[in-house]
């Protein structure tokens, strides 16, 4: 939790990066801001560090758990109204504006990040 | 208010003296005993009476709950079990505040449909038709603050979602939006003092509904009251005083409600509610499938008909911001009626074609209200969209048009002739 919210950590598989990472951000709203290597840090790209609330209206999506679902993008899917996030936690599909947020974070060891 | 001379006559020596300085008994008699009431109201008429009682029951049951309800997020789900368990009779009070803010809903929306059957929002009515309009802002308001208390999964839940809504300004100017939020929440995420402040307000704005009713009767008792037919009163033996004949109508259509709203405070008080409302809030774990009360799903439904793209049409990052437009629009959009309605005639009574408008928006609000429960997907979303587009067309398009276009049928010179046929109107006169 951080400020109330639920904070996302996923330590993606190389095919989720690679997945990630071949969308071209044109096609994105978030333009090239979105790009995959923007929301993550460097030496930690397999991390994906977000806060866990939907940019629609806030509900949690779903994903963090092995049996849910994760929409058609392989990432989260909010049940609430529908909005599908890839591996990147970027708005793919629905009724949300934007990607997930990234919170400010650093890593304070290889183990350990700091949030806030 | 309005100008019929008082036929009030004090008659004990302590009415006379308050007569001569504080006249409020010789007020309350010309407005709620003498006034001049349609003869033919019929049994719809009876709920501006019915929604009279269920304002008292919320105020009277809502001080009383307020008197044992803890409030604080630690404190408050648990203080209402308490009520239910331990408070002498604390099952029933609460009970008919929370079936009661059903049976409110269904009461306003009977009268609205009243109102837009039979006319009664154009002129001279229209200040009291938009007051009205604000009553059932408020009223919403009222029962959406309300609906957090308890600080279930549904109450966190609806709460997160509905203020949420806010954010969509974001669209507009980058940061509007969610300043917004926050502020509301007083912090970065729904929490107990979101539902201290909430708790707050419910306890306000009841007693604004109460201002606002005020100006509403008092409106109605300057025009009068609309009737069946439209026409209004030419003569007055078209007219019966208020009391004992509207008041003894108005009793009884408030014993056939009491008994509906009885038979679900005894027997299914849950009914209109949500299970999951009675687990806990917890702000790690959305439950899986969020609907606001009943009473909401028609709005919700709009809300939710804008996805990425709407009948076909793609809306992109504004998706958000439509829905929130097109969701409060539809509420708003009852306010322009007056002017939007261009027909002379007020009783779809005489109104052939529009008849069939209003009785396809009335299936309308009922499609929106089903879909509105639904899970947000495929063919709901498309269904929901074209439910949408007949809402808005029943106001934009239906009423200045058929005013326009539409013969209606042959209107009675009088509400006599229309109650008692044409020879016996002759007669009369
Ligand atoms: C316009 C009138 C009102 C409406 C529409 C309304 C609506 C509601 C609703 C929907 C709930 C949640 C019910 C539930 O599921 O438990 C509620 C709860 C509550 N209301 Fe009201 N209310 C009104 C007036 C008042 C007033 C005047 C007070 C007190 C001053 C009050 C105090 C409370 C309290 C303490 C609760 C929490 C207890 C409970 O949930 O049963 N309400 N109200
Ligand atoms: S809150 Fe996630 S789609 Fe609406």
């Amino acid at each position: 939790m951080w400020r109330g919210k639920p904070v996302f950590i996923r330590n993606r598989t190389k095919d989720e990066i690679e997945a990630a990472r071949k969308v071209d951000v044109a096609t994105l709203p978030g333009g090239a801001n979105s790009a995959d290597d923007k929301r993550v840090k460097k030496d930690h790209e397999n991390f994906l560090v977000l806060v866990g609330i939907c940019t629609h209206l806030g509900c949690i999506p779903k994903g963090q758990s092995m049996n849910d679902a994760k929409g058609d993008f392989g990432g989260w899917f909010c049940p609430c109204h529908g909005s599908h996030y890839d591996t990147s936690g970027r708005i793919r599909k629905g009724p949300a504006p934007r990607d997930l947020e990234v919170p400010p974070y650093e890593f304070v060891s290889a183990t350990k990040i700091k949030i806030g | 208010m309005s100008g019929h001379t008082s036929s009030y006559e004090p008659t004990s020596r302590w009415g006379k003296w308050w007569d001569e300085r504080l006249p409020v008994a010789r007020m309350m008699h010309a407005q709620f005993v003498a006034f001049p009431t349609p003869r033919n109201l019929n049994y719809l008429w009876t709920f501006g009476g019915i929604l009279f009682l269920c304002l008292a029951a919320q105020l009277v049951t809502g001080i009383i709950l307020a008197m044992h309800y803890q409030v604080g997020d630690a404190t408050a789900f648990n203080s209402l079990e308490h009520i239910r368990r331990d408070v002498n009779f604390g099952w029933l009070i609460r009970n008919i505040h929370a079936v009661g803010s059903s049976m409110f809903f269904i009461a306003v929306y009977i009268h609205i449909f009243r109102g837009l059957y039979y006319g009664s929002y154009k002129a001279p009515r229209e200040v009291l038709w938009i007051l009205g309009v604000i009553i059932l802002l408020v009223m919403m308001a009222t029962a959406f603050l309300g609906y957090t208390l308890p600080w279930g999964q549904m109450s966190f839940w609806a709460v997160t979602v509905i203020t949420n809504l806010f954010s969509a300004l974001d669209t507009i100017w980058a940061g509007l939006g969610t300043g917004i939020v926050e502020w509301l929440w007083g912090g970065y995420s729904v929490s107990g003092v979101t539902l201290n402040r909430f708790f707050s307000l419910h306890y306000l704005l009841p007693f604004v509904l109460v201002g606002i009713v005020i100006l509403h009767i008092w409106a109605l008792h300057v025009v009068g009251q609309n009737n069946p037919t439209g026409i209004e009163i030419k003569e007055p033996s078209e007219a019966v005083p208020m009391h004992p004949y509207a008041t003894s109508k108005d009793l009884f259509g408030m014993f056939a409600f009491i008994l509906l709203f009885a038979w679900f405070v005894f027997f299914l008080p849950d009914y209109l509610g949500h299970p999951d409302n009675y687990i806990e809030a917890n702000p790690l774990v959305t439950p899986p499938h969020i609907v606001p009360e009943w009473y909401f799903l028609p709005f919700y439904a709009i809300l939710r008909a804008f996805t990425g793209s709407f009948l076909g049409i793609p809306l992109g990052s504004l998706a958000k911001l439509l829905g929130v437009v097109a969701m409060f629009g539809s509420i708003a959009v009852l306010a322009f009626a007056p002017w939007l309605d261009t027909s002379r005639v007020r009783s779809a009574k005489y109104r052939p074609m529009f008849k069939w408008a209003f009785w396809t928006f009335a299936f309308t609000c009922l499609a929106l209200g089903y879909l509105g429960a639904k899970p947000a997907e495929g063919v709901y979303v498309l269904w929901a969209q074209i439910f949408t587009v007949l809402y808005f067309a029943y106001f934009l398009v239906a009423m200045p048009v058929l005013g326009l276009i539409e013969t209606p049928s042959k209107l009675p010179r009088s509400i006599n002739e229309a109650v008692l046929g044409p020879d016996a109107a002759a007669q009369k006169h």
